[in-house]
């Protein structure tokens, strides 16, 4: 018996684990022809780990600090061996890892995975969603950069325009009432500690969610399964699918490691409460369309400060959006025409935005 | 083609060997290149010592008979002691034993670390307690009112 068989044994006996590696066995994922819209959520997770591991990384070197935050990112991408690549592949992962989060949300809606019994899993994906958006705006300030500071500087401003709440807000994530490096340290906190640690606890759950529940089959062949049972096709979870999962997490591993070594990412130049914001300023490329939204809403409208409108009407959308699931019934039959529309208007508005905000002066 | 019939339970194992061995090196190859650059990251880059070989580590007129002082020598500190007869002693200020910063105890007229009661006497030998090498010592000489201290010269 060898050591690995000894080691088994001694744990399996005490925790049983063949009734997990039983269910493991048993578990099966149905196949049909969009079942590759399924691999984006595994690569979302892989982007994660790759975040969890490089941004463990950074903190050997970083120091967070109005005076050494930049020089310590100049630091790690001049002087640490392989720092460059290191710090790029954080920057890559993190634009990728939203693009994905994106492109899963999406292929969700479109293959109507949400609807009951799915409903936690939808909302808790949504709330992921909104955390990993925080990490960008949080990371984003981490180098202490001018594009950075203007950035954190607009977004706790819009913070800040929310009635009542919004001037308490914007107080807290600036750290007083301007953007400093108390603003730096708080975010630093939040980045490193305050989101992993929600973030990890609703991946469990998510998670825990998709594997108790199965993973969903559309309702179009939900149908054609019930009318020709004979046609139902299905893989095992391991090791079928774990292998063409892998495949999919080596496709992105490919591309990440060649844009992170390619295009390394850049440091820019260090933030100066006093000098103007340059010209051309702008978001990172996922908040673009909720910028560029803004700045079509005109000054006033009615008597409601333009600006106000736009947010609150932005997070009135967020909020029905997570509730997607409790608009629709929860039969096949049920589907509700007009959320297909909704969700096609809204995958192109965000597109069209996100293109108009970056041609647009 | 099919004469391999009979043969096809032992090349089925062969093919799934071959297969298996190169899934496995695959996924291997693939951690040793992540691993590669990771450990390299974690060491540190070499800091510059900023030491020399001399550095004023007081003035005269600031030392007092019987006393002692920290300074700075490179990165790592060293204790410059005035003797009750008035010379002056040297020393590296890290203790052999576990590299606490030691100190002068004009009470007792010998360097002492508080950490687990070390003893040296002034030209850093070990005495007492758990030290078990002396405490290396440095040249010292006046500068007009600059106290200099050198690392010794070899021979």
């Amino acid at each position: 018996m060898s050591v690995f068989t000894a080691i088994y044994r001694w744990i399996d006996d005490r925790l049983h684990l063949d009734d997990i590696l039983e269910f493991l066995r048993h578990k099966v994922v149905p196949i049909h022809s969009l079942s590759y819209w399924y691999f984006f959520g595994g690569m979302t997770l892989l982007l994660f780990i790759i975040q969890v591991i490089t941004g463990i990384l950074l903190l050997l070197y970083y120091h967070a600090g109005a005076s050494e935050a930049f020089e310590s990112v100049q630091y790690i991408m001049t002087q640490v061996q392989f720092g460059w690549l290191i710090r790029s592949i954080h920057s890559w992962s993190a634009n990728l890892m939203i693009l994905t989060a994106f492109a899963h949300m999406f292929s969700v809606v479109f293959l109507k995975a949400y609807r009951k019994p799915r409903e936690m899993t939808w909302v808790s994906g949504m709330l992921l969603l909104f955390l990993v958006m925080g990490f960008g705006f949080s990371g984003y300030l981490l180098p202490w950069n001018t594009l950075a500071f203007f950035a954190t500087k607009v977004g706790t401003e819009m913070a800040g325009q929310v009635p009542i709440v919004g001037h308490p807000l914007m107080v807290f994530l600036r750290g007083g009432d301007e953007v400093t490096g108390a603003t730096l340290t708080r975010f630093f906190g939040f980045h490193v500690a305050v989101l992993p640690g929600i973030v990890t606890v609703l991946i469990a759950i998510h998670l825990f969610l998709v594997l108790r529940q199965g993973m969903s089959v559309p309702p179009k062949v939900e149908l054609e399964w019930e009318a020709h049972p004979e046609s139902r096709k299905e893989m095992r979870f391991f090791p079928n699918f774990a292998l063409r999962e892998t495949m999919a997490w080596y496709v992105v591993i490919g591309i990440l490691g060649a844009l992170a070594a390619i295009f390394p990412w850049n440091l820019g130049v260090k933030a100066d409460p006093f000098i103007s914001a340059p010209a051309g300023i702008k978001p990172e490329w996922y908040f673009l369309f909720m910028f560029q939204t803004l700045k079509l809403i005109p000054s006033k409208v009615w008597f409601i400060d333009g600006e106000v409108l736009g947010i609150l009407g932005c997070s009135l959308v967020a909020l029905l959006w997570t509730l997607l699931p409790f608009f629709e019934g929860d039969k096949p039959s049920n589907t509700k025409r007009w959320i297909t529309g909704v969700s096609i208007f809204a995958l192109f508005y965000m597109i069209g935005m996100t293109i108009y905000g970056y041609l647009a002066k | 083609m099919c004469q391999c019939a009979e043969k096809q339970p032992h090349d089925e194992t062969t093919r799934r060997r071959v297969m298996e061995a190169f899934l496995g090196g695959g996924i291997l190859a693939t951690l040793a290149s992540f691993l590669y650059p990771v450990i390299r990251f974690m060491i540190p880059p070499p800091v510059a010592d900023l030491g020399g070989s001399e550095v004023v580590a007081a003035k005269a007129a600031d030392m007092k008979p019987n006393s002692g002082k920290i300074f700075r020598f490179g990165s790592r500190p060293g204790l410059l002691i005035m003797t009750a007869d008035g010379t002056y002693k040297a020393l590296s200020a890290t203790c052999t034993h576990l590299g606490c910063t030691v100190q002068y105890r004009p009470d007792m007229h010998e360097v002492w670390c508080a950490c687990h009661n070390g003893t040296y006497d002034v030209n850093g030998r070990n005495i007492s307690g758990p030290p078990p090498r002396p405490l290396d010592a440095y040249d010292v000489h006046l500068r007009g009112d600059d106290i200099v201290v050198s690392r010794k010269q070899e021979g």
